[in-house]
C-alpha cells in the first residue's frame, strides 16, 4: 500500500501547477457532469469496434473496458478549504491474445478510427512479446452473460449532495476538534464513481455502476511546555456506500471503553469531537513496558493486520512469483495449500474471499474480465483451502473458472489479479468486547490502524495503532503509547484464540491499496470483530534524538 | 501529439492566454510518451505504451482560483478549458492563502535532462534488452522477474505576469529480481538514467544474479546493535524520509522532527554527523533536473544538510512570505557528499559487520523522531576480519535516519541510485553505520 502518494495528492493546495503530477486525478469537471450517465448503446458500439477490429488483425480473444472514472476530493484544514477537486477519466481500454500472448492498448479518442488503431496496437505489440513467452496463455472458460448490468446499491448519491454541503460538514467537524482541544485538523472527503462498461468475444456487454466513500481526518495536539505531538486519526472505514454513509443512526454506533466505535455508518463530528479529547489522552499516556501481551484487536484496527498477513499473501499471482520484482512472493506457497494441512492459524481463524459482500470496497457484480463475482473460502478451521485467482490462473489450481479477482484501475491501465474483500468471519459462540477484554490478565486493547510494515513474503510484520489500552487483570487500567507489536503470520494467526460473535462484525479498509508495474491502486474491504490473539510480541518505540 | 519544441510551446500557451478574461491566469503544459515492459517467471507478462498531454489553467479573480484541464488542442477546445477555469474560480470559496502567480524569472543554464538515445527507444529496443536479462538468467539456471519503463516528456508553463518556463527531459528505470529455482536466494539490482544507451540490463541482472546464488542458505544471526554497511539504494530509502520532512510549515507548527518548543524550529543546529553534506543541484551532470519547479519558482543549488547542521527547509510561497522566510521548493533530485572509499574497501575495512544491499517496505512510527521500521531483502551478509563471511537471515530494523547519520563510521563513493520505495532517483554513497537496530529477524527470501 502506497500511502505516501495519497498524503501527497491531498496536501496539493490549489496550485493548477500540481495537478499534472496527479496522473490518477484525470481531468477536472463540474460537479453537474458529474451526474450525466453514459449510454450503454453508445459504449456497445465502441466496444463493437474494437472486437471486431481486433479479431480482424489476428487476436484469438479480445475484451474491451469503456471506463468512466470520477473523483471528487474536498480538502480542508482548520477553518480554511485547501481544495475542491471534480475530475474526470474517460476512454477505451482494449486487450488480446494473440500468438498466444497478451497485448494491450488504451485510448482516450473515442472515435472508430481511433479505437481500431488502439485495437491493431494491441495485437501488434501482443505479436511482439510472443518471443519472449514460455508458453501461451491459458484462459479459463468463461460464458457469455450477453448484455447485463449491475448498480452498487447506494442510498444516496454523493455526487448529488451539493459541494457545500460537503464542505459545511467538514469544517464543523474541524471546527469541533480545534474546541476540543486539537491544534491542528486536516479533513477529507474522497468520493469515487467507476462507471465501467465491459464487453468481451465471450458474448458479454456488462454494464456497472460503482460508489465509494471515505470521509477521514487526522488530528495533532502539540504540548507546548515540552514540544512533544501526538496524533489521532479517524475511526472511518472507507466503504462501497454512498454518503447515507455519513448519517449515522444509533445502531450503527457500539460504546466501548474508547468512546463510539462505528459499524456501517459514520459519525464525523461526534468521532472528531471525542478524538480531540483522546489526542490529549495519548500525550499523557503511560510508555509501554516492552514484553508479551495479549492482544484484544479492534476491527477499526485489525483490518489492516488481515490485509497484509491474509489478503495479500493468498493472491495467486504473487504465489506463483509474478509480483517478485516489486511487492514481493509469497509464503503460501503451492505445496502448503496441496497438503490441505497447512496450519495457517488456529481452529477459530475462518478467513473468506468476498467479492459481493453489500455495502464493502471490493464488491462489483463482475470483475474487469467479465466474471460474475461470488464468495469462497481461504482459510478454512486454520487451514489454507485456496487462493484468489483471475482467468489465466485458474488452472494451476485446477478450477475450471476464475475467482472473479481481475481489476484495473483506470481505463489505461491492463487488468490483473488483485485482492478481493478477505475478511475473518466471526465468532459462533456469544462473545462481547467487555467479554474479551474480562478474559486477558495481561494485555492491550488497540483500536484504530497505524504504522504497518511487512517483508516482501508476508512472514513478519509489525504493526502500530491509534489508541492503546492497557489491560490487567480483566480491566483497562489506562492508556499506553509507543507500542508496536512484531509478530510471524503464521505463528500470529496460531495464537488467536476468542473472536467476538456476529453483533461486533465491522469492515474496515483501503482505499489506496497499491500494486503493480507500473502502479495501480485498488479499494478493498476486511471485516472482522474485536479478536483476540495471546502473547504476542510488543517493542516500545520512543527514541530520543 | 509529439513533445513540443521550446518555440511551439510558447506559441500554444500564449495564444491559451489569449482566451483569458480572469484577473490572473496561468497555464502548464504536460506531454509525454512512455512505454514499458514487464516480465516474471522468465517470460514476458504485461507491457504497454501510453502516450498523454495535458494542459492546466490557472484563473484568479482576487483570491478565488479556478483551474481546469484538457487534453484537446483545437482552438474550441482551449477556449473551453479557460472559460471552465474561469467559471470554476468565480464558484470557489476565497481562500486566504492565494498566492498571486509570480512574474518572470531567471532560470539560469539549461540542465541535460534530456537524452536523444532516450528519446528514440521503440518497443524492439525494450524486447530486446529484456531477452538479454532473461537470457543472463535462465543461463544461469535462475528465475527472473523485472521492469523496463523509458519516456520522454516537455513541460512548459506561462502566465499573464509575463513568466514562461520550458523543459525536456527523458527517464529510464529498469529493476530486476532474480530468484534461484528452490526460492533460498534472492538479488535485486535497480537503475535509474536519462539516457538509454548507459543501461546495460544483462550486467544488472548479472549482479541480482550473484547477489541470488551467494543469499543461498542464509544463517539467522540475533537481531541486535550492528555495524551495517548500507548500499546506496539502502541509503536512498532512509534518507528520502528525512527529506520528506524538512517542510518549514510543519517545522514551525510543532509537528516535525525539525520543531523544538515555543514554536521554534531546529534550523541552524548540528542534528547529525559533521561529514553529513546533502544538498540538490539542478545541473549536475549525474543527476540533472528541471531548473524550475511546478509552480515556476527557480530550482537552484541548495544545501539542506551541512557539515552536520540543518541549513534550509523547503516551503510553499505563502508560508515563506507569512514567516519572512526564502520560498524554497521542493528539490527534483538529492546528494549527498560521497567519501573516496568503494563498496568492496568499506567491506575490507569492517571488522564486524552486516551488508545491506536492499531495505524494504519502510513505513515511519513515529513522525517526531523520525523513528522508521521495515527490513533487509534481497542479499543480506554478514562480514567478519573485511569479508563477507556468510548470507545470514532478513531482519526487520527500527531506526531514525538521524540516529543513523550520527552513528555514521564510513562514507564510500557517491553513485547515482533509485529508491526502490519512492522510485526517485538520487546520487549516494553507500554508508557504514554503527550500532544499527535490527528489531526481529524474518523468513522471508
Amino acid at each position: 500500500m502506497k500511502r505516501r502518494n495519497f498524503i501527497y495528492l491531498t496536501g496539493v493546495g490549489a496550485a493548477a501547477a500540481m495537478l499534472p503530477a496527479i496522473p490518477v486525478f484525470g481531468k477536472e469537471i463540474s460537479p453537474e457532469q458529474a451526474l450525466e450517465y453514459i449510454d450503454p448503446v453508445a459504449k456497445k458500439i465502441m466496444s463493437d469496434v474494437a472486437l471486431n477490429a481486433a479479431r480482424s488483425k489476428g487476436a484469438t480473444y479480445t475484451d474491451v473496458r469503456v471506463g468512466r472514472y470520477l473523483n471528487q476530493y474536498v480538502v480542508t484544514r482548520e477553518d480554511k478549504v485547501e481544495n475542491i477537486v471534480n475530475t474526470e477519466s474517460y476512454g477505451i481500454g482494449i486487450r488480446v491474445i494473440s500468438n498466444g500472448s497478451w497485448g494491450f492498448a488504451a485510448t482516450d479518442k473515442l472515435d472508430k478510427d481511433s479505437i481500431a488503431k488502439a485495437a491493431e496496437l494491441a495485437v501488434t505489440i501482443a505479436k511482439e512479446n510472443a518471443r519472449l513467452l514460455r508458453e501461451p496463455v491459458k484462459l479459463a472458460p468463461q460464458k457469455g452473460y450477453g448484455e447485463v448490468s449491475w448498480k452498487a446499491p447506494i442510498e444516496k448519491n454523493t455526487f448529488e449532495v451539493p459541494v457545500k454541503e460537503k464542505v459545511d460538514l467538514l469544517l464543523a467537524v474541524n471546527d469541533a476538534a480545534i474546541k476540543g482541544g486539537a491544534d491542528y485538523i486536516n479533513s477529507i472527503l474522497f468520493a469515487v464513481n467507476e462507471q465501467k462498461y465491459f464487453a468481451s468475444t465471450d458474448g458479454s456487454y456488462i454494464d456497472q455502476d460503482i460508489h465509494r466513500i471515505w470521509p477521514t481526518f487526522f488530528i495533532t495536539k502539540i504540548d507546548k511546555v515540552t514540544g512533544k505531538f501526538e496524533t489521532r486519526n479517524a475511526l472511518s472505514a472507507p466503504t462501497g456506500k454512498g454518503y447515507e454513509y455519513l448519517n449515522a443512526r444509533p445502531q450503527d454506533k457500539i460504546q466501548t471503553v474508547s468512546g463510539t466505535l462505528y459499524k456501517g455508518r459514520y459519525d464525523m463530528l461526534e468521532d472528531a469531537t471525542q478524538a480531540a479529547k483522546q489526542v490529549g489522552e495519548k500525550m499523557k499516556a503511560k510508555s509501554v513496558e516492552p514484553g508479551k501481551y495479549d492482544l484484544v484487536l479492534d476491527p477499526s484496527h485489525l483490518w489492516l493486520t488481515i490485509h497484509e498477513s491474509c489478503g495479500h499473501p493468498t493472491e495467486l499471482d504473487r504465489v506463483l512469483g509474478y509480483e517478485a520484482n516489486y511487492a514481493g512472493t509469497s509464503f503460501l506457497t503451492l505445496d502448503k495449500w496441496e497438503s490441505k494441512k497447512f496450519s495457517y492459524g488456529s481452529k477459530e481463524v475462518n478467513i473468506t474471499a468476498d467479492k459481493t459482500e453489500v455495502g464493502s470496497l471490493g464488491a462489483v457484480g463482475y470483475d474487469d474480465e467479465g466474471v460474475k463475482c461470488g464468495k469462497w473460502d481461504v482459510i478454512k478451521d486454520g487451514i489454507l483451502v485456496n487462493y484468489q485467482a483471475i482467468r489465466d490462473q485458474a488452472h494451476i489450481l485446477g478450477l475450471n473458472a476464475s475467482q472473479g479477482c481481475c481489476y484495473a484501475d483506470n481505463w489505461s491501465s491492463v487488468q490483473f489479479q488483485r485482492m478481493a474483500n478477505i475478511s475473518l468471519q466471526p465468532g459462533k459462540a456469544k462473545l462481547s468486547i467487555a467479554d474479551q477484554i474480562k478474559n486477558v490478565e495481561k494485555g492491550i486493547y488497540i483500536v484504530g490502524d497505524g504504522s504497518f510494515s511487512i517483508d516482501q513474503q508476508r512472514y513478519n510484520f509489525q504493526f502500530g495503532g491509534q489508541l492503546y489500552y492497557e489491560i490487567k487483570a480483566g480491566k483497562i487500567v489506562g492508556m499506553l503509547k509507543d507500542v508496536a507489536y512484531q509478530a510471524n503470520t503464521q505463528e500470529f494467526w496460531n495464537s488467536c484464540v476468542a473472536i467476538c460473535d456476529q453483533s461486533d462484525y465491522r469492515l474496515g479498509g483501503s482505499f489506496f491499496d497499491g500494486k503493480g508495474q507500473p502502479g495501480q491502486v485498488s479499494a478493498v474491504s476486511h471485516g472482522s470483530a474485536t479478536t483476540r490473539f495471546n502473547k504476542v510480541n510488543v517493542i516500545n518505540t520512543a527514541r530520543k534524538i | 501529439m509529439p513533445i513540443l519544441t521550446k518555440a511551439e510551446a510558447k506559441a500554444l500557451l500564449t495564444k491559451v492566454l489569449s482566451y483569458s478574461k480572469a484577473e490572473q491566469c496561468e497555464v502548464n503544459l504536460n506531454c509525454s510518451d512512455s512505454g514499458n515492459l514487464r516480465y516474471a517467471r522468465n517470460a514476458v507478462s504485461t507491457s504497454g505504451g501510453i502516450s498523454s498531454n495535458s494542459l492546466v489553467v490557472g484563473s484568479a479573480f482576487g483570491k478565488k482560483l479556478g483551474t481546469a484541464t484538457i487534453n484537446e488542442f483545437d482552438d474550441v477546445s482551449l477556449q473551453k478549458v479557460v472559460r471552465r477555469a474561469e467559471e470554476l474560480a468565480q464558484l470557489a470559496p476565497e481562500n486566504p492563502e492565494f498566492m498571486p502567480f509570480l512574474g518572470p524569472q531567471e532560470y539560469g543554464a539549461d540542465s541535460p535532462t534530456f537524452s536523444p538515445a532516450t528519446a528514440a527507444v521503440t518497443p524492439k529496443d525494450r524486447a530486446d534488452a529484456v531477452q538479454a536479462s532473461l537470457k543472463q538468467a535462465m543461463d544461469n539456471k535462475l528465475n527472473a522477474a523485472g521492469f523496463l519503463s523509458n519516456s520522454v516528456g516537455c513541460s512548459a508553463m506561462m502566465n499573464s505576469k509575463g513568466l514562461f518556463a520550458y523543459n525536456t527531459s527523458t527517464d529510464v528505470a529498469f529493476n530486476i529480481t532474480v530468484r534461484t529455482d528452490d526460492g533460498k536466494g534472492s538479488g535485486y539490482a535497480t537503475r535509474g538514467y536519462n539516457d538509454f544507451s548507459k543501461l546495460n540490463a544483462k550486467a544488472d541482472t548479472a549482479i541480482a544474479a550473484k547477489k541470488a546464488m551467494s543469499s543461498v542458505t542464509a544463517k539467522a544471526i540475533e537481531p541486535g546493535k550492528y555495524t551495517v554497511i548500507l548500499e546506496p539504494t539502502a541509503v536512498a530509502v532512509m534518507l528520502e524520509n528525512l527529506l520528506y520532512s524538512l517542510d518549514a510549515r510543519q517545522a514551525d507548527e510543532g509537528r516535525s522532527f525539525m520543531s523544538k518548543t515555543g514554536g521554534k524550529t531546529k534550523l541552524g543546529e548540528q542534528l547529525v554527523d559533521e561529514r553529513v553534506n546533502i544538498y540538490s543541484d539542478p545541473w549536475n551532470p549525474e543527476l540533472p533536473t528541471s531548473t524550475w519547479s511546478g509552480d515556476g519558482r527557480p530550482q537552484q543549488k541548495v544545501n539542506w544538510i551541512e557539515k552536520g547542521v540543518v541549513k534550509n527547509l523547503y516551503s510553499s510561497r505563502y508560508w515563506a512570505q507569512k514567516t519572512g522566510i526564502k520560498a524554497i521548493p521542493t528539490p527534483g533530485g538529492t546528494i549527498m557528499k560521497g567519501g573516496t572509499k568503494t563498496l568492496e574497501e568499506l567491506i575490507k575495512g569492517t571488522e564486524k559487520g552486516i551488508l545491506v544491499t536492499r531495505l524494504w517496505y519502510i513505513r515511519t512510527v513515529d513522525p517526531q523522531t523520525l523513528l522508521l521500521t521495515g527490513l533487509t531483502r534481497d542479499g543480506t551478509f554478514y562480514i567478519e576480519n573485511g569479508e563477507i563471511k556468510f548470507p545470514v537471515k532478513n531482519f526487520r530494523f527500527n531506526e531514525s535516519p538521524i540516529i543513523m547519520l550520527n552513528n555514521l563510521d564510513e562514507i564510500g563513493i557517491a553513485e547515482r541510485t533509485v529508491s526502490a520505495e519512492s522510485e526517485a532517483n538520487y546520487l549516494l554513497p553507500p554508508l557504514r553505520i554503527r550500532d544499527f537496530t535490527f528489531t526481529s529477524l524474518s523468513d522471508a527470501v
